[in-house]
């Protein structure tokens, strides 16, 4: 068994916690995981993209086609790696457009979402979520990251369940903010049941 | 903290995986100027000492951010003939920094095992080069590992202090960013941490005055003979035979991705792994080429192993061909990947190419990186480029800095290593009639702009030298420097400031500014512009995202109805939390820092705290 993911979105948003943590709850449960990260030069604001990939692998980057999910926290971000899900894959992502300043100088555009999501769709399933708001809800915008990981466990496409899941997120966050992120993590999960 | 774990295996990152190998060693001490890839070796290092000593427990080692890579391999050097283990880590730019020291190093050896890492970039994901560092190994005659993943980045630091303390001669470690920043399962063994001190024994053998330094050559190149013995027996270098006639030769991280596409593709051949590739085992080499028809080489950046191996098969007879560099899209360009190295292997097995996956027809605007929201080095920049005239040349620094030369700011314009700048704009000022105002941060002040301001007073060059003080190591992830109070261990430390420094350094006309005042650091640019000779403007204001979270709660909005639509926060100023919503300008609350410098930009009072 193989399971690569692609998790994606930009800097500052908590990609690579969110990464991480899922990383973990495999650990945990035996199955053996791998996660690689690229973060270019800022601290904040530029594309960020990590991968996981569980069972017997060996390498942490994927290939095109490879990826059987991409977890997104901004809709650019989920399209902009598109060609390294494979044929059957699941997208996940938030619907909250993050501006590129390039885009504000008018060097270049940001597509219409309708454009991007019927994109997607053609690509994979597309699951879209607010989990912005739902962040928001919970608590703070900054559990959106936590949002997504119960989104992600919501779409039960892993070999690991919500619970360990949510163990690895309890095991890895400040303490004071466990309830605030379970409450994240639930909403989340909750969030890809009703749709 | 995952690196401190007791349990018996852990989720640790290439570079953490090293750390923890060290303190099962038993490290003494650990030096680095942190820079990306390696950073977090040296963070983590700190994080320990700082977790220790919060539980009022001594830490059982010591560990410092340099002022700069060879006063850091110096100093653990100085340790490591003292008897002590010691580790030094940097960027591989950083090697070149060291290489002074390094090579010399070498000459006189160590008695306590001392690993030198050196993180590559291939691809330059945060670099001004790709240079391949197995060329050092090579160059100043050092043993070098390299590891595939987290695990072996552990076992073989552990080796690595052995093999440095068997041939009394420091160990080069060499990662890549994908190994540095690969996190994998890792299995754990003791933490062996305890405070000791060496004994320098006093040798002749050690001043290397050239009588000495030609006794010493000689023996350095016996020292790496009896190298080429550990590595033809060392564990790290093996051959994993499947079958066939065809084989595989690699390294780091392509050994991975190899492994994966020849699982994915139901393919079956020798691979020969190499860890320690130098020196490299010259008779296993020649073992497997005998063994095989056809060999393909996947190694990143240079064609380091191809070179060797095509070396001594021509040497011995050996008749096999040998597939490296230019085939199947092996390049000495960027990093490999799965792609890469499965185009390869298909057409070295003979198999059809592989289906291209198409990328989005959505087109895709970038998102490169930018300086972030609430970064006082914008301000700086908004300011001077009200004052300077048009042509002024503007060399830079390696830094978050950097990022100016983005648009709208576009101040950036020249830039080779750490501290070139001042070098630079002395240049510039003698060669040209344009004015010259050059760039760096307070980090790179003290690791290596001093000589350049000396160099400027002494011959008096006409340019302006702005150093960017925001009381941190920003873009590698805030670490400290001999400007801030606190060291890597947590320490007080003293706490040199720029401004004096400069005045000590002779610099007549100094001004001290906080850029987020953005009409006195106007005055202040246009005054140094004016003096005629070297001046110096330190912009001073902390990085903001270092500032308490109780600065930088909250945020800025834009009244619509004062807001004329001139652009200029966004045109002008080019704070990324500010875009365009349909004709609107509006700030996005999740990415502003409420610096609130973008209300003395707009002219017509429109931006506001929000309540």
């Amino acid at each position: 068994m193989k399971k690569r993911l692609i998790f994606a979105g930009v800097g500052g948003q908590g990609v690579l916690t969110e990464a991480n943590i899922l990383a973990k709850a495999f650990l945990m449960n035996d199955v053996k995981a791998i996660t690689s990260e690229i973060h270019g030069m800022a601290q904040r604001g530029g594309s960020v993209v990590c991968t996981v990939c569980a069972g017997n692998v060996y390498s942490p980057l994927i290939a095109d086609g490879g990826a059987d999910v991409i977890v997104s926290m901004e809709p650019l971000e989920a399209i902009r790696h598109i060609e390294k899900l494979n044929g059957d894959g699941t997208i996940i992502t938030d619907i909250n457009p993050v501006i590129p300043p390039n885009v504000s100088l008018g060097q270049s555009e940001y597509p219409d979402l309708v454009v991007v999501f019927n994109e997607l769709s053609s690509r994979g399933k597309l699951v879209k979520i607010d989990a912005l708001d739902i962040a928001k809800k919970a608590g703070n915008a900054i559990t959106k990251n936590i949002v997504m990981l119960g989104a992600l466990a919501g779409m039960e496409l892993l070999s690991i369940g919500k619970e360990n899941i949510l163990q690895a997120v309890k095991d890895n966050v400040p303490e004071k903010y466990i309830a605030m992120n379970e409450r994240a993590f639930n909403m989340g999960y909750e969030a890809v049941k009703v749709l | 903290m995952d690196v401190l774990s007791t349990q018996n295996k852990a989720l640790l990152l290439g570079n953490e995986a090293i750390v923890r190998g060290a303190i099962e060693a038993g490290i003494d001490i650990a030096t680095t100027y942190p820079g990306t890839p390696s950073s977090e070796i040296a963070d983590t290092f700190s994080k320990i000492a700082r977790y220790y000593k919060g539980k009022g427990q001594e830490p059982g080692f010591y560990f410092q951010y340099s002022t700069n890579e060879k006063v850091a391999l110096e100093f653990a050097a100085a340790a490591a003939v003292s008897g002590l283990r010691a580790l030094t880590c940097m960027k591989h730019v950083g090697l070149n920094v060291a290489s002074d020291a390094f090579m010399t190093y070498m000459y006189v050896g160590c008695k306590g095992g001392h690993v030198i890492v050196t993180a590559d970039d291939p691809s330059c994901h945060s670099s001004q080069n790709e240079q391949d560092n197995r060329y050092y190994a090579k160059f100043g005659n050092a043993p070098m590992l390299e590891p595939s993943d987290p695990q072996e980045a552990k076992d073989m630091v552990m080796n690595a202090f052995r093999i440095s303390e068997e041939l009394s001669l420091p160990v080069l470690f060499r990662m890549t960013t994908r190994t540095s920043h690969i996190r994998g399962p890792v299995s754990l063994g003791n933490i062996n941490l305890k405070k000791k001190k060496g004994k320098f024994e006093k040798n002749p053998l050690m001043v290397t005055v050239p009588e000495i330094a030609r006794k010493l050559h000689p023996v350095l190149l016996e020292k790496m003979k009896k190298a080429e013995e550990i590595s033809e027996k060392s564990r790290f270098n093996q051959i994993e035979d499947f079958g066939g006639t065809d084989g595989i030769v690699s390294s780091g991280a392509p050994y991975k991705y190899a492994r994966e596409v020849m699982d994915e593709l139901g393919l079956k051949c020798k691979i020969l792994k190499l860890g320690m590739t130098n020196p490299v085992p010259g008779k296993m080499c020649m073992d497997f080429m005998k063994s095989c028809n056809r060999v393909l080489i996947l190694e990143e950046l240079e064609p380091f192993l191809e070179e060797y191996l095509k070396a001594i098969a021509h040497e011995e007879g050996i008749n096999v061909e040998i597939y490296g560099k230019g085939y199947g899209g092996l390049s000495r360009i960027y990093e490999y990947d799965m792609d890469v190295t499965e185009t390869a292997i298909r057409k070295f097995f003979g198999l059809s190419e592989k289906k291209a996956v198409k990328s989005a027809n959505t087109p895709i605007p970038p998102r490169p990186p930018v300086m972030c929201p609430g970064c006082p080095h914008r301000a700086t920049y908004y300011a001077l480029k009200q004052v300077a005239p048009e042509g002024t040349i503007y060399p830079t620094d390696i830094g978050c800095y950097t990022l100016g030369k983005a648009p709208p700011l576009e101040m950036a314009d020249f830039l080779l290593c750490m501290g070139s700048n001042v070098g630079t704009a002395c240049g510039f000022a003698y060669a040209t009639d344009q004015k010259v105002v050059s760039f760096m941060g307070d980090s790179t002040f003290f690791h290596s702009g001093l000589p350049g301001i000396v160099n400027a007073v002494h011959h008096n060059h006409d340019c302006v030298i702005t150093v960017l003080d925001n009381r941190t190591t920003a873009m590698t992830g805030h670490q400290p420097h001999p400007g801030t109070q606190y060291d890597g261990m947590g320490n007080e430390a003293i706490m040199l400031k720029v401004e004096d420094v400069v005045k000590g350094l002779g610099v007549k006309h100094v001004e001290v500014v906080n850029p987020n005042n953005l009409k006195k650091t106007k005055e202040a640019f246009q005054r140094a512009l004016e003096y005629k000779g070297t001046s110096v403007v330190v912009s001073k204001a902390p990085c903001a995202l270092i500032l308490p979270k109780s600065m930088r709660e909250g945020s800025f909005e834009v009244d619509q109805d004062k807001c004329t639509k001139c652009g200029v926060c966004i045109e002008k100023f080019g704070c990324p939390a500010f875009y365009y919503d349909g004709d609107k300008i509006k700030i996005d609350e999740t990415l502003c820092n409420a610096c609130g410098v973008c209300t003395q930009v707009c002219e017509s009072h429109a931006i506001r705290r929000k309540k």
